[in-house]
């Protein structure tokens, strides 16, 4: 009797949180295929000055003959272009993978800007309260209900061209999400009693904010996040196709699809087509990431 | 019900004074006024007769009532470029936008609530997982690159469908509309297709999702046990159920589709509103900025309006409780 | 002779869940005749309700029945079409839900939900059917039905929608009402004109009834015949009065005995140890052995569903015989 109750009992497997977070988002086999496509298209972004077949932004290495050629042409140095040139006779393989260094900058330090503009107000409104809260919050539901394409579009108009006015313009109209997030899961966290317990011992306004509020809310805002950077790809290259984004000296995806735009309709398509798909494929992998950490972050937002 | 109306009604009003505050403090406070309403071209005693026109030597409340006074009697300026009042600018080109707007709310609601009525019934079915897929793919897909795509294709390549322009155009109330014409309906399909594509898949997530809610509950299983047809019960006891929510989302988001025709339109040359924001930004014309930005807002409102009056008539019991 | 309104045989529905099989409804067998009353009791998770949907058909995947016959009026109801089954629902056969509060679509006025129901068996005219309506509202006392027809759910209270919900089960002087739990969201008050109405329905058009219940009280009072089940199983049938007065098997003898009655008051209420049974993957056996007091390793084996008393059903190998005889 005693034996086979001793044998029952397996030991137990040690399993950190980490561990099992990991075990659960593996469990999408396309939500790890969406991460090995995003850390490709990241690596390819990173190493783009030393992999790429030619650097877009030097105007001594475009030859102007080798202008709007076909994917997969011969150029006049003995240069194969794969995906075709533009109207510069710019290789576009080369100008999609600078292009996509600009989209991912512009996308993720936004985002991260935001997220920190955006959680400290979420929390200071979470903390505070009272007025505070409720003036953080009108802010955040006017932002909200205001449609982010043009709020950015005035912005831009204002301000000017430019990375920094493109980045500035993607916080101001982000930064409410993160906001929004932050509040309500310290919110709820609030109202915990280990919170009361630590505020009863006098511990330091900050220790609580950072020691414990904070990890509660990180979850959620990590899912946020990953959604709100391909949000904010997928808008500066709007913005940038409208002509009001990054500058032509720095080509983001968005501005080459633009730039390709006036040769769609003599059939020239590569010149579009391909940073399209560059973006396309960029914007699903996070999104597919995305899906995958909120059903395992977060199962309350499951839909 | 009147009451109800009535604090709607103030609440609007009230959004409209905020919103106004806030485009005057953009253009007057933190911009240069003088350099936004009035043209670079001016010299300087142009400038300075402009000035005291407009009244840019009064203290600053005195300027917000000012404009606030113009802006209630219909002048939200001129234009630099058109020379012409930037509010009837707008109005010209608003019925291309709307019809294009509906166009697409049109076209999301007739793809998107069959896709998602049969994607909730057949959860399991292969082509319901497909149309799930289509949907997340919807919704990240670049709307300006879909609509290349689309020129690409059925204007080049197939030569099936106009790319640019609204073709020709019927003029009725005094306002030029192209879906009363065939060309009008062919050079409207590519754009009004491009706009709904988000939508569509909003669309077909809410309806899904309804659907499979609404499929659970004791109503619907009592309905069959009453013998109705499943047609009946389908479309009558479990459609009108999802229809609130989805109503409500479509109704909020015909805003957003107002905002997002700016892209659609600058694709497909569509003489509205939003491509002539584009040209506008692009030549500095700031008057019709402001002129835009608050028409946009009043729009925005009117919809909010319009979509709660419309909820409660869909929904009994929003509407009573309003009357109480 | 003409043959009872509902016979169920041997009945079998098994939800195949990803985790296992559940045997929701296991071997159930009774009979009700015309103008009578059974009672199915249970606790909740006994399968009552699932054999309710079971006779309606209207089990939903992954449920299905796997096994025996629903007999109604002799015909096997397995033989009948999806559209013969849809002519019969509401029809010949009716049900009134346990929650009023979610019986009636909350969007669709009671007129649209009542004519529908009508228009759905009989080739009448609408304002034929809206006449029906409205006397089917008049008859289970719901004052001034004309105007009520017009109004939504949500302007009723908990019994009123119940009422709606009997009366559109009316509509069609069905041969077999199931009433799964109709009081038991209720009023004790209102609970006891429903209960009053049910029995006039029963007497007045000769309607069996089948009411599903956990309360004995409301069987005893209402039912001529009483059906108990277990984990999926009757563990024991009769006439009502024979059964509560001297049942034979222990489960029911412990659901009797954990009533609060007026007799026994100061002393302690007896209790059946224990929880039920999951029915997921249940082993074979009497399902009730862990929790019964007699139990033995006999028990072990499937004890068979015998008939000890005429008229009187049993699930078990040791049933209180002795106590039957004494009584």
């Amino acid at each position: 009797m005693s034996s086979t109750a001793a044998g029952s009992i397996a030991p137990p497997r040690v399993e950190t949180p980490f561990r099992r977070f990991v075990a659960e988002f593996a469990e999408s086999k396309l939500a790890l295929f969406g991460l090995l496509l995003f850390t490709i298209i990241a690596l390819v972004a990173i190493l783009a000055p030393w992999i790429a077949p030619q650097n877009p932004y030097d105007l001594a290495q475009l030859d102007i003959m080798d202008g709007r050629l076909e994917p997969g042409s011969v150029g006049g140095a003995g240069f194969t272009y794969w995906l075709g040139t533009d109207d510069q006779g710019r290789d576009m393989l080369s100008g999609i993978m600078y292009g996509l260094r600009i989209s991912l900058l512009v996308g993720a330090g936004s985002a991260i800007i935001a997220c920190l503009v955006g959680a400290s107000l979420g929390m200071i409104a979470a903390y505070a309260g009272g007025r505070t809260d409720s003036l953080i919050m009108r802010l955040v539901d006017l932002q909200l209900s205001f449609p982010a394409i043009l709020a950015a579009l005035m912005i831009l108009a204002f301000l000017g061209k430019g990375i920094l006015n493109v980045v500035i313009a993607l916080v101001v109209v982000e930064w409410a999400y993160y906001a929004r997030t932050v509040r309500g899961s310290a919110l709820v966290e609030r109202r915990r009693e280990y919170i009361e317990a630590a505020q009863c011992l006098a511990l330091p306004t900050r220790r609580i904010i950072f020691r414990h509020l904070l990890p509660n809310c990180l979850p959620p805002l990590i899912v946020v996040a990953t959604m709100q950077v391909a949000r904010a790809i997928a808008l500066e290259a709007t913005l940038s196709f409208l002509g009001l984004g990054v500058p032509i000296t720095e080509p983001s995806l968005g501005l080459l699809i633009a730039n390709g735009y006036e040769y769609m309709l003599s059939g020239k398509y590569w010149i579009s087509f391909y940073p399209g798909i560059a973006l396309l494929v960029t914007i699903v992998s996070i999104n597919l990431v995305g899906d995958q950490l909120r059903d395992v972050l977060n199962p309350r937002l499951k839909r | 019900m009147t009451v109800f109306l009535l604090r709607r009604l103030l609440q609007a009003v009230g959004v409209v004074l905020a919103m106004s505050l806030l485009v005057f403090l953009g253009v007057y406070a933190i911009g240069d006024p003088v350099e936004i309403l009035i043209s670079p071209e001016a010299d300087q005693i142009e400038r300075e007769r402009a000035v005291k026109a407009l009244g840019l030597d009064l203290p600053l409340w005195q300027q917000y009532l000012v404009f606030l006074g113009r802006a209630l009697q219909g002048d939200l300026g001129r234009s630099f470029v058109f020379n012409e009042p930037a509010l009837r600018l707008i109005l010209q080109r608003m019925p291309a936008t709307l019809e294009l707007a509906f166009g697409a709310t049109i076209v999301a609601l007739l793809i998107g609530l069959p896709l998602g009525l049969y994607a909730g019934l057949r959860p399991k079915s292969a082509l319901s997982q497909g149309i799930m897929a289509g949907s997340i793919l919807g919704f990240s897909l670049p709307t300006f690159w879909v609509g290349l795509m689309l020129i690409m294709v059925f204007a080049v390549q197939l030569g099936w469908l106009p790319s640019t322009g609204r073709g020709e155009t019927v003029e009725v109330l005094g306002m030029r509309w192209s879906f009363l014409t065939r060309d009008g309906l062919a050079h409207m399909a590519m754009p009004a297709l491009n706009l709904a594509l988000f939508k569509i898949s909003l669309v077909i997530r809410l309806t899904r999702a309804g659907v499979r809610e609404t499929m659970l509950m004791d109503y619907v299983k009592f309905a069959r046990a009453k013998g109705l047809s499943p047609a009946r019960v389908t479309f009558v006891h479990v459609f009108k159920n999802i229809l609130i929510p989805v109503v409500t989302v479509v109704g909020l988001e015909f805003g957003g589709t107002i905002a997002f025709s700016v892209v659609t339109e600058s694709v497909f040359a569509w003489p509205g509103m939003g491509k002539l924001i584009i040209d506008s930004i692009n030549v500095l014309d700031r008057p019709v900025m402001v002129a835009y930005l608050m028409i946009i807002v009043l729009l925005f409102i009117t919809i909010n309006l319009v979509v709660d009056i419309t909820y409660s008539v869909l929904d009994p019991r929003v509407r009573l409780e309003g009357k109480a | 002779m003409t043959p009872p309104t509902l016979e169920v045989r041997n009945l079998r529905t098994h939800f195949f869940t990803r985790a296992g099989v559940v045997k929701a409804v296991d071997d159930v067998s009774f009979t009700v005749e015309r103008g009578k009353v059974l009672g199915l009791v249970g606790e909740s998770g006994s399968g009552k309700t699932v054999t309710g949907f079971s006779i309606l058909g209207l089990v939903d995947p992954p449920g299905r029945i796997t096994g025996g016959q629903i007999l109604f009026k002799g015909t096997d109801l397995a033989t009948l079409s999806e559209a013969q089954m849809r002519d019969l629902r509401g029809n010949r056969i009716a049900m009134i839900f346990q929650d009023p509060m979610m019986t009636l679509n909350p969007v669709l006025r009671i007129d649209t939900q009542m004519i529908e129901t009508v228009l759905a068996h009989a080739r009448v005219s609408r304002a034929e059917a809206r006449q029906r309506a409205r006397d089917a509202l008049g008859q289970v006392g719901i004052p001034s039905p004309e105007e009520r027809l017009a109004a939504y759910p949500h302007q009723f209270s908990g019994g009123m929608r119940q009422r709606v919900a009997i009366a559109i089960a009316l509509l069609h002087k069905p041969d077999l009402i199931i009433a799964d739990e109709p009081t038991t969201a209720l009023d004790v008050t209102i609970q006891g004109q429903i209960l009053a109405e049910a029995q006039k329905l029963c007497t007045q058009y000769g309607t069996a009834l089948i009411w599903i219940t956990h309360d004995l009280s409301v069987v005893a009072g209402l039912a001529d015949d009483i059906a108990v089940m277990y984990a999926g199983k009757v563990a024991e049938s009769g006439p009502v009065s024979e059964v509560l007065d001297a049942p034979l098997h222990p489960y029911t003898r412990g659901l009797i005995g954990s009533v609060p009655s007026r007799n026994h008051r100061g002393a302690p209420l007896s209790q059946i140890p224990g929880m039920t049974p999951s029915l997921l993957n249940l082993p074979p056996g009497c399902a009730f052995r862990a929790r019964c007091p007699r139990a033995e390793a006999r028990c072990a084996e499937p004890p068979p569903f015998a008939e000890y008393l005429p008229g009187r059903h049993a699930r078990c190998i040791h049933p209180h015989l002795a106590e039957v005889a004494a009584a």
